[in-house]
């Protein structure tokens, strides 16, 4: 089957600043993909290249078999991208604009029961004909979400989609997405809400310094680190035997690394010798920040 | 109407259709100013010169004004719709609207200037509406009011588009209006005969291509101009397809849009 993405030694060069150095990246139809990394990794750079915003230095990009470049006219049918910034058109109410976004894809009134059906999905029926000024900010990123699926797009790409969302909105959002995903669009992802990736996605790419440092299933990149982590809420302050273990701390709080669960009976002598007293405990799995921290922190 | 319209064509039509009703929800400030800027300056200048200045033969001061004010008017209006939708949707970030979709190059330059001819046309015909219920107007030859006026805004819409794309600030874009659009546009035979001027001013206004578009569509009319409509259609369009090919390479290449 033919890939959602394919991206062949892409480099992208913004004066002496090497963005991308070599970018290879196959993503196949179907997948719930994540694109994790820090501020300035190159994530939105590489988005940017598949929208066809920014033109490689050299490499090639692929959407749904279609040259980024050459075929440009059905590779962006292919794509629908969420923008990281709150962009809007100050003259058009949210239905003027997710009808305008569906024409310009060539969608005429046959598309108006899909738009009706994303107003709904996202919330904003009740501001379907408010003027995109007068919405909030949550709201705007709720209009911006929709304006990628008017021309319902095989393939779905979210620049930071939750970014200054509120809870209920980022559940319905995801409902919708998760939804859109089980009828075969593939979901590509950048987020700094590493929870969401490991929830939503089954493969996770980590980008660094416009690298890919790690490419692999969620479930695999979560058993990288075998490890687990204690949760400690103390008295007193932690014995300086222990603080090599410290992964965070705040005031008496502090959360240790273990490699092994056998580290605990040390952690708990250490603690007993110092008289420093336990008044909270818990000791939990490494999640995705932890891989994140270890790959790219 | 949408529907008549297949869907490979629908995305520039839409495109089209998004840039009318942008001026038509703020048709204060993008039709009715100009009119009324446009009215004002043929009160003030017919009050002043109208027994005092006689431009071609039987044709009154006030009468010879009005082609060059709506003419002026078109330009400056056609340059600005194109000019002042771009920039706005570059500073708020909402042009990647349009340029994340399959609409082509060539379908974004002619959905902007048809957007821009209308505008410019559209205020154009307002003022010769309101005009001549205060000035009998003849119409010598229509058919070249009618293409100066089309190429005319066509040629402005065009270099809007080259503005648009080229300034990254209002400020810039002010700076273009201000210093190269207002001097060309009043210094074209808007308010005299260039035969008026001496030889030397006569000289440079030739090399204005403002007043070939003036001079033209007053040419239709009354008749007379200061040159022949043909030497001043040869220009306009001449400029308008130079300024087309700058603006459709400035577009395929993704200037200033497309990293």
């Amino acid at each position: 089957m033919i890939p959602a993405i394919d991206i062949q030694q892409v480099h992208k060069h913004f004066g002496d600043l090497h963005a991308l150095k070599g970018i290879d990246l196959r993503i196949e139809q179907g997948e719930f993909f994540a694109l994790l990394g820090p501020n300035g990794a190159g994530k939105s750079t590489l988005i940017n290249l598949l929208a066809g915003l920014l033109r490689p230095t050299s490499g090639h990009l692929q959407v749904m078999g279609f040259d980024v470049n050459t075929q440009y006219l059905q590779a962006r049918h292919a794509l629908g991208v969420v923008p990281q910034e709150l962009v809007f058109d100050p003259f058009f109410n949210v239905r003027e604009m997710l009808r305008f976004q569906a024409g310009y894809f060539g969608r005429g009134r046959e598309n108006d029961a899909w738009v009706d059906e994303v107003i709904e999905s996202l919330g904003l029926t009740d501001k379907a004909h408010t003027n995109m000024r007068r919405l909030s900010g949550g709201m705007k990123r709720r209009a911006l979400i929709a304006q990628a699926l008017a021309h319902k797009p095989p393939v779905i790409v979210l620049d930071e989609p939750t970014a200054g969302v509120d809870v209920e909105l980022r559940q319905t959002m995801w409902d919708f997405i998760r939804r859109l995903n089980r009828e075969g669009h593939t979901i590509i992802l950048t987020t700094h809400y590493l929870e969401e990736a490991e929830t939503l996605c089954s493969r996770i790419a980590m980008m660094k310094l416009g690298q890919i440092v790690a490419l692999d299933s969620t479930r695999n990149l979560l058993n990288r680190l075998p490890g687990k982590k204690l949760q400690l809420k103390l008295d007193n302050a932690l014995p300086l035997s222990l603080q090599p273990l410290v992964r965070d701390q705040h005031d008496h709080f502090y959360i240790l690394a273990l490699s092994e669960v056998a580290q605990l009976e040390y952690i708990l002598a250490e603690l007993r010798l110092a008289s420093v007293a336990i008044e909270d405990l818990q000791l939990v799995e490494a999640d995705l920040e932890d891989v994140f921290v270890d790959l790219v922190g | 109407m949408v529907d008549l319209i297949n869907s490979r064509m629908r995305g520039p039509w839409t495109l089209f259709k998004k840039e009318l009703l942008r001026f038509w929800r703020v048709g204060f400030q993008t039709v009715a100013a100009p009119v009324m800027t446009a009215l004002l300056y043929l009160l003030i200048f017919s009050h002043v010169l109208q027994d005092k200045v006689q431009v071609y033969p039987g044709v009154g001061y006030t009468a010879f004004l009005i082609p060059g004010l709506i003419m002026m008017s078109l330009l400056q209006n056609s340059f600005a719709n194109s000019s002042s939708s771009l920039i706005q949707s570059k500073v708020m970030g909402n042009i990647i609207f349009v340029m994340l979709t399959p609409i082509s190059y060539l379908q974004f330059f002619l959905a902007f200037l048809a957007a821009s001819i209308i505008r410019g046309m559209v205020v154009g015909a307002c003022i010769y509406l309101v005009a001549i219920f205060f000035v009998d107007l003849p119409l010598a030859h229509p058919g070249w009011i009618l293409v100066f006026a089309l190429l005319g805004s066509a040629l402005m819409g065009t270099f809007g588009i080259i503005a648009g794309i080229w300034a990254e600030k209002f400020d810039q874009m002010a700076a273009f209006q201000n210093f190269v659009i207002m001097p060309l546009s009043f210094l074209s035979g808007v308010f005299y005969s260039i035969h008026s001027l001496p030889p030397f001013w006569q000289q440079v206004s030739h090399l204005n291509p403002f007043f070939y578009m003036i001079d033209g569509f007053r040419y239709g009319f009354f008749g007379a101009g200061d040159i022949s409509p043909f030497i001043s259609l040869g220009v306009v369009l001449a400029c308008f397809f130079a300024l087309s090919l700058v603006t459709l390479r400035m577009l395929k290449f993704g200037y200033k849009l497309r990293g």
